[in-house]
């Protein structure tokens, strides 16, 4: 059966890793729903954080894949219940009459989000939190999309 | 001390005694250090069949294999070669050049990204930026390309980094954080395999490519002795295990012996040593584990296990010490086995099996060229094998009796593998003959190292099954495409012994028995390259065979 699995890598932090990563992705096959990279406390490794649907025998063949690619230092799959994980969306909503402007404002207060820019045609919201949090938002605010940018989980080990 | 000079002393500190290759604008600056070098450099004519040569020379030396080329259609050209090692687990240390850093991106001449286009195909790459980056650059990559499960590893050198000078260190060890080979085996599932092999009644041994790279031989014919167990190999596996011994099913698969094929799915537990259970090997996956056998996987490479098929107790270490630790075990906890009944089973199939065999009503054919092939070569002779037909010939029909005197382009499948990859095992082994079992078709594919085997004095012995035509294309469109024969005919063109002379070499065209016997006699005593061209029939067709897709059980007689 095929659920959403957050693989939680520490990688070396130079040129070329991610191609190699998001390479054997590719070439054997596996779907990525999301993969956001940044620096760590140590300055020469990187953490990938990447989402995946898969089953179980899926998700052990690709941890399998990735430790063994020469610059990938640790593989970890992370048990949702026992990790913190977020993402950040910024939704640019297209509202001119102040009854759609209110409602939106009070949507994102709802969502514990922020207003990051207003200009007399949109609204931008900045939200930040679990994806499905995010889904949340994005359904109730889906008449006024204009522009949507997601970043993919990150997300750390509890404890 | 410049990078073209560094790169050199790291590799003669990995005790790198040959390096096959070909010269162009982005590499001169290596090659320009290679003449004051004692380091021998070996001229193809071709960049694939450099990195082959390099291959056949990793394959018998269980050395790492070095080849060279220049930026662009240099390093383009390595890309079968690459692929091939990468397939096979073969360790080669490919070295290109690249444009200088600052033209990297710009589409310079002779430009082209071979680290973009390497990734999937090698097990490491890298870019030195910087020449007091290549002494760790080589160690790395002969360090990762030997260790755990080899592979080919390869660096693309800029060519301003070759010329400039750095201060350079050049380390003696290395430690990689990402790459951690398991070597020693889990002793509880040493332990549970045992007790499993112990309560068999039809154990069998699958013995994978891995056993020869961990030459660990000796070690799976005492735990094969030790249990009475059958060995069937892989066709990678070939020569693995003696094929003369009572134990000995030949290889397992499309074009396996049909008792190993016959065997390995009546048996209840399986050992599989060091083999990947490839669709080649296995045949259908599903159809594979419905007969209910009981699969213990030894391999050095954990994303091996359970990749293709489930097993019941996975080992992960490297297999010669896999082996000896299992056959410890074994020994603590039993006597020798006793297989009354399976052996009994397995010789009336094999019994069966070879009174059947049919070696074709023509005077010359494949199977009976290569059964006299095995009469008049030395046990030790090395032979390696083309792509196609003359490859499941020499699969079905030469015993492969010193384990380790075999080998082929068995993952990939690539044509005109063979003859660089026998160039490349003589340079290793100057002084066993090396044979290549060819085909027309393939041999023509990289038919130009006949000037490389020449002209550095590296003879080896070339056998063409002459068909005139791809004959396992042709094969298989007389058997599932209803005899349309399509792009298949060569026409006997071009004529293989004038080539051969063309190029220098021994060329001797065969029509009958005997003149194969004194053919392969004349060659075995000649000093130079020798090509003999047997004429044998396009309508030939290798079986048995397993139809791709299809179950061993549904393998196809006759």
């Amino acid at each position: 059966m095929n659920r959403t699995h957050i693989i939680s890598t520490i990688v070396e932090n130079k040129p070329g890793v991610l191609h190699k990563v998001s390479n054997m992705f590719r070439a054997r096959g596996f779907n990525i729903d999301s993969i956001s990279v940044g620096t760590t406390e140590k300055n020469d490794l990187s953490r990938m954080t990447i989402v995946i649907n898969a089953d179980e025998q899926t998700l052990k063949q690709l941890v399998k894949q990735l430790a063994k690619l020469i610059d990938v230092v640790h593989v970890d799959v992370l048990d949702p219940q026992n990790a913190i994980y977020r993402e950040l969306a910024l939704v640019k909503l297209h509202a001119t009459e102040t009854k759609s402007r209110l409602e939106i404002i009070s949507y994102a207060n709802v969502f514990d989000s922020k207003v990051v820019d207003v200009s007399p045609e949109h609204i931008t919201v900045e939200i930040t939190g679990t994806p499905d949090k995010i889904d949340a938002f994005i359904k109730i605010v889906s008449p006024w999309i204009k522009e949507l940018a997601r970043t993919g989980v990150t997300a750390l080990m509890r404890g | 001390m410049s990078g073209a000079k560094a790169l050199i002393k790291a590799l003669k500190r990995e005790k790198v005694e040959v390096i096959f290759g070909l010269p162009g604008g982005a590499i001169m600056p290596v090659y320009d250090e290679l003449y004051n070098s004692d380091i021998r450099h070996i001229l193809a004519r071709h960049e694939q069949s450099a990195a082959h040569m390099a291959d056949g020379y990793a394959r018998v030396s269980h050395k790492a294999g070095v080849c060279m080329a220049t930026s662009g259609p240099g390093a383009t050209n390595l890309v079968t070669g690459l692929a091939n090692a990468y397939m096979d687990s073969s360790p080669i240390v490919a070295i290109t050049g690249q444009v200088p850093v600052s033209m990297i991106g710009k589409d310079a001449f002779q430009e082209t990204d071979i680290i973009g286009i390497s990734t999937p195909i090698t097990k490491y790459n890298m870019q030195p930026r910087d020449p007091s980056e290549i002494p760790l650059a080589v160690k790395k990559a002969f360090y990762i390309a030997t260790t755990g499960r080899p592979g080919p590893v390869l660096i693309d050198l800029p060519k301003d980094v070759q010329d400039k000078s750095a201060d350079m260190v050049f380390p003696n060890t290395i430690e990689i954080r990402g790459y951690r080979p398991n070597i020693q085996p889990d002793p509880l599932a040493i332990a549970k395999a045992a007790d499993l092999l112990l309560s068999a009644e039809r154990p069998i041994i699958m013995s994978g490519g891995g056993v020869i790279i961990a030459n660990a031989f000796q070690e799976l014919q005492a735990v094969a002795e030790f249990l009475q167990a059958p060995v069937a190999t892989t066709f990678k596996g070939k020569g693995s295990f003696p094929e003369n011994h009572p134990l000995s099913l030949g290889s397992i698969g499309m074009h396996g012996h049909p008792e190993a094929n016959k065997l390995i799915i009546e048996a209840d537990v399986l050992l599989a040593v060091a083999s990947r259970f490839s669709d080649r090997s296995v045949g259908r996956f599903d159809e594979f584990i419905a007969t209910g056998i009981k699969i213990i996987h030894a391999d050095i490479d954990p994303s091996e296990i359970e990749k293709n098929l489930p097993v019941h107790i996975p080992i992960i270490g490297d297999v010669k010490v896999v082996l000896t630790e299992l056959l410890k075990v074994l020994i603590k906890k039993a006597v020798k086995k006793e297989r009354t009944i399976w052996l009994k089973r397995v010789e009336e199939v094999k019994q069966e099996f070879r009174s059947k065999q049919d070696f074709g009503s023509n005077e010359i054919t494949a199977p009976k060229i290569i059964k006299k092939l095995r009469e008049l070569l030395p046990i030790d002779t090395i032979v390696t094998t083309e792509v196609g037909q003359n490859q499941m010939w020499a699969s079905l029909h030469f015993d492969v009796i010193k384990p380790g005197t075999f080998f082929s382009s068995t993952g990939l499948g690539t044509m005109g593998f063979g003859f660089p990859a026998a160039i490349g095992a003589k340079v290793a082994c100057p002084n066993v003959p090396v044979v290549d079992i060819a085909g027309d078709g393939s041999f023509g594919m990289t038919a130009n190292s006949l000037a490389t085997s020449v002209l550095e004095k590296i003879p080896v012995i070339v056998v063409i099954l002459n068909n005139g035509v791809l004959g396992m294309v042709a094969q298989w469109q007389r058997m599932f495409y209803n005899r349309r024969m399509m792009a298949v005919n060569l026409h006997n063109v071009p004529d293989m012994v004038k080539l051969a002379e063309a190029y220098g070499a021994q060329g001797i065209r065969v029509q009958s028995m005997d003149e194969f016997t004194k053919a392969v006699k004349l060659a075995l005593s000649s000093d130079v390259t020798t090509v003999i061209d047997v004429i044998i029939s396009p309508e030939e067709d290798v079986l048995p065979f397993v139809a791709p897709g299809s179950a061993l059980k549904d393998m196809i007689l006759a």
